[in-house]
């Protein structure tokens, strides 16, 4: 139901778009400011010797680092490998963190005895585990993604469980009503009802799995954005180094974006 | 005389919780018959949703038996529509799509029943709204959709616990002006809780009054209503309504404070 606008805008409303739009515009000069500080900044203390460009590296060099990956290619099999570990970590994390929480949900009894153990995996920090990842995975990507997953999964189930809990009790009842079945509950109303829930583990699980990625990257792998990284800084080479935390730094906002713009699809019911 | 289609028979019920037990309904006894309006009032907490509960078949009763259209009660049957306090309409789901989840459930959805749902939605203004989704509604649009929902399943018997409770009192008065007309075009037979003395007075043949926790019958009143228009409105004209009012207030034995 759309309300009919006016068609005459009344000078207070266009004074008060005018200060908006200075406002938007003002906001966005001050972010376009801050870079080209941070980029001139750092390349004329870098020339000037206030800072040392061997550890430190500078724009230009990095600049000129990219260029090289880009023209000899293997810039993009090093973003594959690593976007390709971090999507395999955040859905099966995602997807297997759900369809444990439907378990959990569907027995009260599971859900009571595997609480402490919830609580203890939890809390305990992912990365401790990384070594007994190899060990039993193997010097490769299966440790990696191992890796991912288990920085995600637990949250994931959590979080997701708590959200079909909170589905409010009265829309269960309606649907007990109409002689619903459990699987029916579970179909009709906890799923549906839980999608936001769901989505923003996803979200939360992207940047879990970014850092689950490269920490297995650090530990094993041969390629890699994590893998430069690593490999940058023992051959003392901080222009790879920086260049490649740069390009991380892009590539998880995109995909960051990507998610939260399946979430704005998702919700459109909303409004 | 017409006959009965939901007979209660002496239930009782107690509730047990890893905290204790509470006795919610000691006795209650009551026979409603075919298109009758039964009204129930009685104190907060008294066991009023309880005892829907029971004759709905969601809860089985510690004693006594309810039996409706000549067959004891065991789990819900498709013989009786159940509308909570609020309207409950999924926002994930279109209009269309809410009314017919209790199809759904049951595997029901044809064109037969389809095309009934879609008169029930022309009969009552929100055909022209069936893709809307339930946040774009009015508070009373979305309470007739709610019962459009349960009339889907075309029940004979409604059970309402508090159905206005959720809106303000001019929406109020308005909703439960319709949804009467509604109940009665529809030639149900229907049992009303509510907290609202005047609301049970205007819409009911008949009230039940219960006690205090756990509930008893306290008193059951006929309603006669000299007017002859009889929509909830109106009746608050009669000259009989403030005598009723007022018997059952007392009876009430409300303490403000
Ligand atoms: N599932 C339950 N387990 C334990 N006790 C319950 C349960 N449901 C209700 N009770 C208790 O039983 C009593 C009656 O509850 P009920 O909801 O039937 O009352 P009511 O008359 O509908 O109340 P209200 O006027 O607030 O709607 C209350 O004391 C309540 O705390
Ligand atoms: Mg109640």
């Amino acid at each position: 139901m759309s309300v009919k606008r006016d068609t005459v805008i009344s000078p207070e409303r266009q004074s008060y778009l005018k200060q908006m739009k200075k406002r938007r515009q003002n906001i966005a000069l001050g972010r376009i400011l801050i870079l080209i500080g941070i980029i001139v900044g750092w390349e004329a203390a870098a020339d000037l010797g206030i800072i040392d460009p061997f550890i430190t590296s500078q724009p230009s060099k990095i600049l000129t680092t990219i260029v090289d990956l880009h023209n000899d290619g293997q810039l993009y099999n090093h973003i594959w490998a690593t976007v390709a570990e971090t999507m395999v970590g955040f859905i099966v994390g995602t997807a297997l963190g759900t369809l444990m929480a439907i378990g959990l949900w569907w027995s009260d009894y599971a859900c009571k005895i595997l609480d402490p153990y919830l609580v203890v995996l939890n809390s305990l920090p992912k990365p401790a585990l990384g070594p007994i990842l190899i060990v039993w995975l193997g010097n490769g990507k299966p440790a990696i993604i191992a890796m991912a997953l288990l920085i995600s999964l637990i949250v994931t189930i959590i979080t997701v469980l708590n959200g079909f809990l909170e589905v409010d009790k009265n829309k269960i009842k309606l649907l007990q009503t109409f002689g619903a079945v459990k699987g029916q509950i579970l179909t009709k109303v906890i799923l549906p009802a839980s999608v936001p829930t769901i989505i923003s583990a996803l979200k939360i699980n992207v940047g879990l799995s970014w850092v689950g990625v490269i920490m297995g990257e650090f530990l094993v792998s041969k390629e890699g954005l994590g893998y430069l990284i690593i490999y940058g800084s023992q051959v003392f080479e901080l222009d790879l180094v920086m260049s490649s935390v740069i390009i991380l730094a892009i590539v998880a906002a995109i995909m960051y974006q990507a998610v939260s713009y399946l979430e704005t699809r998702f919700m459109q019911y909303k409004d | 005389m017409s006959q009965i289609m939901v007979h209660v028979d002496r239930i009782g019920l107690t509730y047990q919780t890893a905290e204790g037990e509470t006795d919610a309904i000691r006795d209650i006894s009551m026979d409603i018959y075919e298109k009758d309006f039964v009204g129930i009032v009685g104190p907060s907490g008294c066991g009023k949703s309880t005892l829907l509960s029971i004759i709905a078949g969601l809860i089985k009763p510690t004693r006594g038996i309810v039996i409706v259209d000549g067959q004891p009660v065991d789990g819900p049957s498709n013989k009786i529509g159940y509308m909570l306090q609020e309207d409950y309409l999924f926002e994930w789901r279109s209009i269309w799509q809410n009314v017919l989840l209790g199809l759904e459930i049951q595997n029901k959805v044809n064109e037969s029943t389809k095309s009934h749902v879609e008169q029930l939605l022309k009969n009552y203004g929100l055909y022209d709204f069936r893709h809307h989704y339930p946040h774009q509604l009015s508070g009373g649009m979305r309470q007739r959709a709610a019962l459009i929902r349960t009339l889907a399943l075309n029940p004979e018997i409604l059970l309402l616990d508090e159905p206005f409770s959720a809106l303000d009192y001019q929406t109020r008065l308005a909703v439960s002006e319709e949804v009467a007309a509604i109940i009665k075009q529809e030639g149900k037979t229907a049992v009303l809780v509510t907290h609202d003395i005047s609301e049970a007075i205007s819409m009911s043949d008949r009230i039940y009054v219960l006690s205090q926790r756990p509930a008893i019958v306290k008193n059951i009143y006929d309603i006669q209503l000299s007017c002859q228009d009889k929509t909830p409105l109106n009746a608050r004209k009669c000259p009989e309504f403030r005598e009723y009012f007022n018997s059952i207030w007392k009876e009430l034995d409300i303490h403000v404070g």
